[in-house]
């Protein structure tokens, strides 16, 4: 058993590829004072434009280049980690716990409570989500606590609808009703028995939704909504990038390629670890 | 304390659509009785079991009829009160053993648990109640039993550990839900065995659910043939083997198959005695809605 677990735990380099970008660009961005090599936010036309650190005219000490205003992509990078966890920590936690307490609520209780729940999510989800943000943020006004607020407000339905589902394939299963003969009361019976069984679905949504929040608030960002325009963030930078993409290449592609990375490894993450969870696959 | 374990009395069930799914069925199990419950699938055995332990489907409704236990008619009781005293007094062997276990517990604690959290013992005394279980049910390694999941333990296994989960809080009446149609046939001898092994040393009645009447032979005193949510028969075991009463009775014994006949064909019941039965019923129910509108 413990062999065959061992094997199993070594094949998924999945796992230590997804975690340990996570954990790389998440240090980075507690630490960005201490690890970034320039101030983000410093300006220098004499440097404006530098190419990435193995093409010609590259200076030592800015390593992925500088932007039209000569600030340093790596560290304005860095920093715009901070507000790209910060978002995705936040909104993701507040959609998860409303979602998935409604989606328990809903699922394990059934009839009329999951009538009026499931009726508000289906409402919920008509609304495009991209839209619905930039509409909510503008209401709202900018600022982070409103981006977090806007994508847990979207988002808190992808765990309702899903938290919904596995809780009735729970219910119905023959260790709840063994539980009701023994005695035990309905919210006991959801908390301790259909709970844990739903958690590594939690998990795994938890994870992936943290990596569609990074995507909401680049794109938040890059229609200018986002938080004040002086701090860098992902999207914020993409912008720019976009404004000289023939004159200043790496301005764009760089602060993309950490996106598609930092949001693909959340979902690898969310999946490896629902394995690491569920107590039957694992 | 009343004498008779389980009573009930002309218990009819419908369905939304007002169909009746049990028709006026009465039937009692005296205390440390096993009584069979025999019918097709669909016949409402399990259906009975389940509104004596009171997790009926909530679509189905109780229209008519009361149940006993050990004298307490449970329609009366308020739910609370239901809950607590069919939990204290009855247990569940599943037809299932892997989904009735919750598959992201340990073994252990789902065993104790109920002893601990339901009718409130010492961790250590539930503890040494179910290794002395378990040790019944004749599972050598109850260490590593206990620290399991459901799915590192075989079908037998998992029975064996609902079987020792059941004993385990000494209730009065069992009802074992055709507790060996899910497992393999080399096994279903041992589980039945150690059933009746368990129902004799502790004197616990068991309603025995099944549609096999093998077992009702092996192990049960009396038998209450179902068709369609109706007894056609109720008898003492032995009598019912030597005489069976009821068209429906001798047709099902005629459908057994056996081993002595190796190569004869699978019979299926005898449609003229069904058909009689479908005319039975149907003048039942008319009877039966006149005065219930």
């Amino acid at each position: 058993m413990d062999e065959g677990r061992a094997q199993r735990r070594g094949v998924s380099p999945r796992l230590w590829l997804a975690g340990g970008w996570l954990l790389l660009a998440l240090l980075a961005a507690i630490f960005a004072p201490l690890v970034a090599p320039q101030d983000p936010l410093a300006q220098d036309l004499m440097l404006e434009r530098l190419p990435p650190f193995w093409i010609d005219g590259a200076e030592p000490g800015y390593w992925l280049g500088t932007d039209s205003l000569g600030r340093d992509l790596l560290s304005r990078l860095i920093f715009g980690g901070r507000i790209a966890f910060i978002v995705a920590f936040a909104a993701a936690i507040t959609a998860c716990l409303v979602g998935s307490t409604l989606g328990l609520i809903a699922g394990y209780f059934g009839g009329w409570t999951d009538r009026i729940i499931s009726r508000v999510v289906d409402v919920w989800m008509a609304f495009p989500p991209v839209l619905f943000a930039i509409l909510l943020v503008a209401v709202l006004g900018t600022g982070l606590s409103s981006v977090i607020l806007a994508i847990a407000i979207i988002d808190w339905t992808r765990f309702c609808r899903v938290i919904r589902a596995e809780t009735m394939g729970q219910s119905r299963m023959d260790y709840v009703e063994n539980a009701r003969i023994a005695g035990y009361g309905r919210i006991g019976i959801m908390l301790r028995e259909v709970l844990p069984n739903v958690v590594p679905s939690i998990v795994a949504l938890l994870s992936l939704e943290m990596g569609i929040a990074v995507i909401v608030e680049a794109i938040l960002s890059f229609v200018n909504l986002s938080i004040s325009t002086d701090d860098p963030t992902w999207g914020g930078i993409i912008a720019e990038g976009r404004l000289s993409i023939h004159q200043a290449w790496w301005v764009l592609v760089f602060p993309l390629i950490t996106l598609i990375l930092t949001v693909l490894s959340f979902s690898q993450f969310g999946e490896a670890l629902k394995t690491r969870f569920d107590p039957v696959l694992r | 304390m009343s004498a008779i374990c389980l009573d009930i009395s002309d218990l009819s069930a419908v369905l939304p659509n007002g169909q009746r799914v049990l028709r006026s069925v009465s039937l009692a199990v005296q205390p440390g009785e096993v009584r069979a419950l025999v019918g097709e699938s669909g016949a409402g055995k399990t259906m009975i079991g389940k509104a004596v332990l009171g997790v009926l489907p909530s679509s189905v409704r109780v229209v008519e009829g009361d149940i006993r236990l050990e004298g307490e008619d449970l329609g009366k009781l308020q739910p609370k009160a239901r809950r607590t005293l069919i939990g204290a007094r009855t247990a569940l062997i599943p037809q299932d053993p892997l989904t009735a276990l919750n598959p992201s517990r340990r073994i252990g604690s789902q065993m104790t648990d109920r002893l601990v959290r339901i009718l409130g013992w010492s961790g250590e005394r539930a503890d040494t109640r179910i290794r002395q279980l378990l040790d019944e049910v004749q599972i050598r390694d109850p260490d590593r039993v206990l620290k399991s999941y459901p799915h590192e333990l075989s079908g037998g296994m998992r029975q064996r550990v609902l079987i020792a989960a059941a004993f385990a809080a000494e209730p009065r009446l069992i009802v074992a839900d055709e507790p060996t149609t899910a497992l393999d046939v080399t096994v279903q001898k041992q589980i039945l065995r150690l059933i009746v092994q368990l129902q004799r040393e502790h004197g616990t009645a068991i309603l025995f659910v099944t549609h096999d009447l093998g077992v009702v032979a092996k192990i049960s005193q009396k038998v209450s043939v179902l068709y369609a949510g109706k007894v056609v028969e109720e008898a003492e075991t032995a009598a019912l083997f030597a005489a069976p009463q009821h068209p429906y009775t001798r047709a099902l014994m005629a459908a057994t198959p056996r081993y002595t006949e190796p190569f004869a064909s699978l019979k299926p019941v005898d449609e003229a005695v069904l058909a009689g039965l479908a005319s039975e019923i149907a003048a039942a129910d008319q009877a039966w809605r006149r005065p219930h509108g």
